[in-house]
């Protein structure tokens, strides 16, 4: 059979029918149509319940045209597209929604006022009060859970990239791993257990240490990884100077890899700074101001923001506060996000050539 | 090669410092002792924190379980004001697992779609932003989820929660008497969306990391787009997707003050999911914790000994599962 | 069934690089057509616009014809599909599927289209690593994954799982570059049996292999770095090689650049 003979017997095997582009929108738009007919008309009056309609609509619509026009592979292949387009938008609906309530209900009492002052004697279902309180304890605790956790993070990191070798090595990467599972609430509580042996009261300082626990595991990991990244030419090339190795770590290894370093403590500073649970057991909250993270029960942003929300028994001035925190809590470690990325691009070690 | 000249330039003080240390030179070098003894040291720490948690938690929880008049295993209830008291953890346990079953069952195939669409399906214009901000969220402390879902999740409930009920409260699952939607299912909703953000990031580098070489050979055997992720991408990612899911499991399971925000809880297993009523581990702890007593406080330790065994148990299953992907991926090196 | 393949005024781009311009020339079917040149002069590009593969690259488009047996694979209303379920492929690196078994590797192509019973897959999967020079080597563990074997044999795994699918043309990307020299050997002698069922378009860096296994051979080159490629001449592989009709072509092959 010449290639002439089937050009001729079949005019195209490369040419099938196929929906026109701009089908998946008329699909959608036809869907959304219909949904709103069927939600009007049978008087459903949540507008999330429309788009699960239009959204089943658009599945079935895609999948009934394209198996009819285009064949069964094609179809299912337009039908996972609109699955993960739709899975895409119905995901946005509550994250969006997350973001757009935090930031249009906490600007209303968030004022120089609100960031200045404690609660005192503001009763929960008064207006007025702020978080002064719970910024001071908020950033006395995590600065010192910071300033346990991120050095013991990095040393161990060092310990393991520099040093480690054998049984001890492969233990502590073991239980590093085993660690960053630990739930919150199981670090306050550990915290908790050392309390009640010694009879102590809540203070400050009892929840930075659950909190460095926490944050421990997380500088470990990141660091490791940052310092896996310098190549051992560097190393080498120090100790065949006659740099002693630890020199060599403190001047080359550690300066080649600081950013990176510093980027992880600070995504690991925004995670502990937004931990409840050990606060909740540890430091129980207060509505003064308490300078002394070593005495006395001292308040915090998450811990401030449960209350709000737990011991207001509904009262919308309490609900107010508590978006207000929430706002100023999700800024504050948005920014450090931000400034975490802003080091890490800055700092990244030049590849390439 | 900018580093390498820093390297020249830090070496300038150690000629000098080769006299000074001179002598120690053929000992061990006191600088290189004191640095090795830190370092090894924190990782020491490390062990001595894991081994105190488990001793700690366990003596206390032993202290409080001698004094348990009920079983601890299978009492309803949680009377530790009671003398003697009386509480068990089967609420909890069933709690913890039915909320975190829900929100994976909710949470896994969503993520693992979303990251389909931010690496084989978005415009790379949309990509680009949409990752960023899921990374972000992933951030959102809980408690700020817990507000959320308190305040504006719960609420929206009521339509899914007639519906459901209409429709298949004769399941007994899904029936519902018309009270607050704060319930196992809400709790399981907000759960999977707190664990979202997670799950697709991990899910969102793993695909990203298929091979290139794999989906050409799909795509040149004349594959679609799906059948290109079929073939070479969600093979290639199973396990990652898996551990994936694992951490947002973890996640889950030690959730506290989302749960804590929502439930409306009491102390028994009931067959529906919409009724409020139940409770978790980490919900429990901070619920009961403000009025417990010495006793009290014992065995809410005791339940928290649980609950950190529990993660254990679902992290090791995902190293498992990590480790076996390395050595899997290595094979095809 | 091999085609031929009528190239026209093709250039394409990479996002607004330009990565070859303006190439004509004419594949005939059943013959091994080899494309030569130093690397960057676009080979791989201009082979990859053969089965709309250069799209998958993002910001890779095409402007010009590619005729396959008078029939536009740039045409309107063309679905890039099945225009590679016509021109198959196989790869530098040899890519079989990490997860699936040998036999599933050379099935994977037919699965996608459509229902094949047992006993037929059988038949094609056998017929098809018969056709690659592998069956012998592989018959006794075909459930086994196909990352299991040498780089050789996983490269003619890839090519069983490309003919299984009966394309017209089969694309060749320096298929032995990552291979040793008997590896290489045994590709090269499979390539000249292939040849009386497909068209192939080989490209290769090593100018023994194409003046051994091509028919005709078309040089590549740019005249500067960051310059499109072109087309500088094909012609029958001896010509080529004994005396090409261009200065560039002769410094190329007798080593005097490139």
């Amino acid at each position: 059979m010449s290639t002439a003979d089937v050009t001729e017997q079949r005019p195209s095997t490369l040419r099938s029918a196929s929906l026109p582009k701009w089908s998946p929108w008329a699909i959608a738009a036809g869907s959304i149509v219909v949904a709103v007919g069927i939600g009007a008309g049978a008087g459903l009056d949540s507008k999330v319940q429309w788009g699960l309609i239009a959204a089943l609509l658009f599945i079935f619509g895609t999948f009934a045209v394209a198996a009819k026009v285009e064949g069964k592979r094609q179809a299912k292949d337009r039908v996972v597209t609109a699955l993960v387009w739709v899975a895409f938008l119905l995901a946005l609906i509550p994250l969006v929604s997350l973001i757009w309530t935090t930031v249009k209900r906490g600007v209303k009492v968030l004022d120089p006022y609100f960031l200045t002052h404690s609660m005192g004697i503001v009763s929960d279902s008064e207006p007025g009060g702020g978080i002064y309180h719970a910024i001071i304890g908020s950033l006395e605790q995590v600065g010192l859970a910071t300033a346990i956790g991120a050095p013991v993070g990095v040393l161990t990191a060092v310990y393991l990239v520099e040093y480690g070798r054998g049984g001890l090595a492969k233990a502590v990467t073991f239980f590093v791993d085993v660690m960053t599972g630990i739930p919150s609430i199981v670090a306050g509580l550990f915290i908790l257990s050392l309390m009640l042996m010694f009879d102590m009261q809540p203070f400050g300082f009892a929840g930075s240490l659950a909190l460095a626990i926490l944050m421990m595991p997380v500088v470990v990991r990141s660091t490791e990884e940052m310092l896996k990244l310098v190549p051992n030419e560097l190393r080498e090339a120090s100790l065949a100077l006659g740099v002693p190795k630890w020199r060599t770590i403190l001047k080359v290894v550690l300066p080649t890899s600081i950013g990176g370093i510093t980027t992880g403590i600070m995504l690991a500073i925004a995670r502990i700074a937004g931990e409840t649970a050990p606060i909740l057991l540890l430091v129980w909250g207060n509505s003064f101001i308490n300078n002394n993270p070593f005495s006395g029960a001292q308040q915090a942003l998450p811990l401030y923001i449960y209350q709000q929300y737990a011991n207001s028994s509904g009262s919308t001035a309490a609900y107010d506060r508590a978006w207000a925190a929430s706002l100023t809590l999700i800024a504050f470690v948005m920014i450090l996000n931000l400034v975490a990325r802003g080091i890490a691009r800055w700092k990244a070690p030049k590849t390439g050539r | 090669m900018d580093i390498s000249t820093k390297t020249t330039d830090a070496s300038p003080p150690t000629p000098a410092a080769v006299g000074k240390h001179g002598a120690a030179r053929t000992k061990s070098r006191p600088g290189d002792r004191v640095f090795l003894g830190l370092s090894r040291g924190s990782g020491i720490l490390l062990l001595v924190i894991m081994a105190a948690i488990a001793v700690f938690l366990t003596y206390r929880a032993s202290l409080a379980i001698s004094k348990d008049h009920g079983n601890f295993l299978t009492t309803f209830e949680w009377n530790t004001n009671l003398i003697p008291p009386t509480f068990g953890i089967a609420v909890l346990a069933f709690g913890t697992v039915v909320s975190s079953v829900i929100a994976m069952a909710l949470a896994v195939p969503v993520a693992v779609a979303i990251a389909l669409f931010l690496t084989h399906y978005a415009p790379r214009r949309l990509s680009g932003p949409v990752a960023y901000v899921i990374d972000l969220l992933a951030a959102v402390p809980s408690i700020v989820y817990g507000l959320w879902g308190a305040l504006i999740l719960v609420p929206h409930m009521n339509g899914l929660f007639g519906w459901l009920n209409h429709y298949f409260g004769w399941t007994g699952i899904f029936s519902w008497d018309g009270g607050a939607p704060r319930s196992m299912l809400t709790v399981g909703i907000l759960l999977a969306i707190m664990i979202l953000p997670i799950i697709t990031n991990v899910s969102r580098e793993v695909f990203r990391q298929v091979p290139q070489m794999h989906e050409e050979a799909a795509l040149a055997l004349g594959a679609t787009r799906w059948e290109v992720i079929r073939m070479a991408v969600l093979p290639f990612g199973r396990s990652g997707v898996i551990s994936a899911s694992m951490l947002g499991l973890g996640r889950a399971l030690g959730e506290t003050m989302a749960v804590a925000t929502v439930l409306s809880p009491d102390f028994d297993i009931h067959a529906s999911l919409l009724n409020p009523g139940g409770g978790t581990f980490a919900q429990n702890i901070a619920s009961k914790f403000g009025e417990a007593t010495q006793d009290g406080r014992d065995a809410l330790i005791a339940s928290g000994l649980i609950l950190f065994v529990i993660t254990l148990l679902v992290n090791g299953a995902a190293r498992a599962i990590i480790a076996r992907r390395k050595e899997y991926s290595g094979a095809n090196a | 069934m091999a085609k031929r393949i009528d190239v026209s005024g093709l250039t394409a781009y990479y996002g607004s690089h330009k990565a070859i311009e303006d190439i004509s020339m004419t594949v005939e079917p059943r013959s091994v057509t080899a494309f030569i040149g130093p690397s960057g002069c676009g080979k791989s590009t201009f082979l990859r616009t053969l089965n709309r593969m250069h799209e998958v690259t993002p910001g890779g488009r095409v402007e010009g014809k590619v005729l396959l047996d008078d029939e536009d694979l740039y045409g309107a209303g063309v679905d890039p599909v099945s225009v590679r379920r016509e021109v198959g492929m196989v790869f530098q690196r040899p890519n079989p599927f990490p997860t699936m078994s040998i036999f599933d590797n050379v099935a994977a192509g037919l699965r996608l289209n459509g229902n094949y019973k047992k006993s037929q897959l059988n038949d094609i999967v056998e017929k098809s690593l018969k056709g690659a020079n592998l069956w012998n080597e592989v018959k006794d563990r075909l459930n086994k994954p196909g990352s299991g074997l040498s780089g050789g044999q996983q490269q003619r795994l890839c090519i069983a799982r490309a003919i299984a699918v009966e394309p017209k043309v089969l694309l060749m990307d320096e298929p032995c570059s990552a291979l040793d020299p008997i590896s290489t050997l045994a590709i090269e002698d499979l390539i000249g049996e292939l040849k009386e069922r497909f068209t192939i378009v080989i490209v290769t860096h090593n100018m023994q292999q194409a003046a051994r296994v091509s028919d005709r051979t078309a040089f590549f080159n740019l005249s500067a770095v960051g310059q499109p490629g072109r087309l500088i001449e094909i012609d029958d592989t001896e010509r080529i090689f004994s005396n090409p009709s261009v200065q560039a072509t002769e410094d190329y092959i007798s080593g005097r650049f490139g």
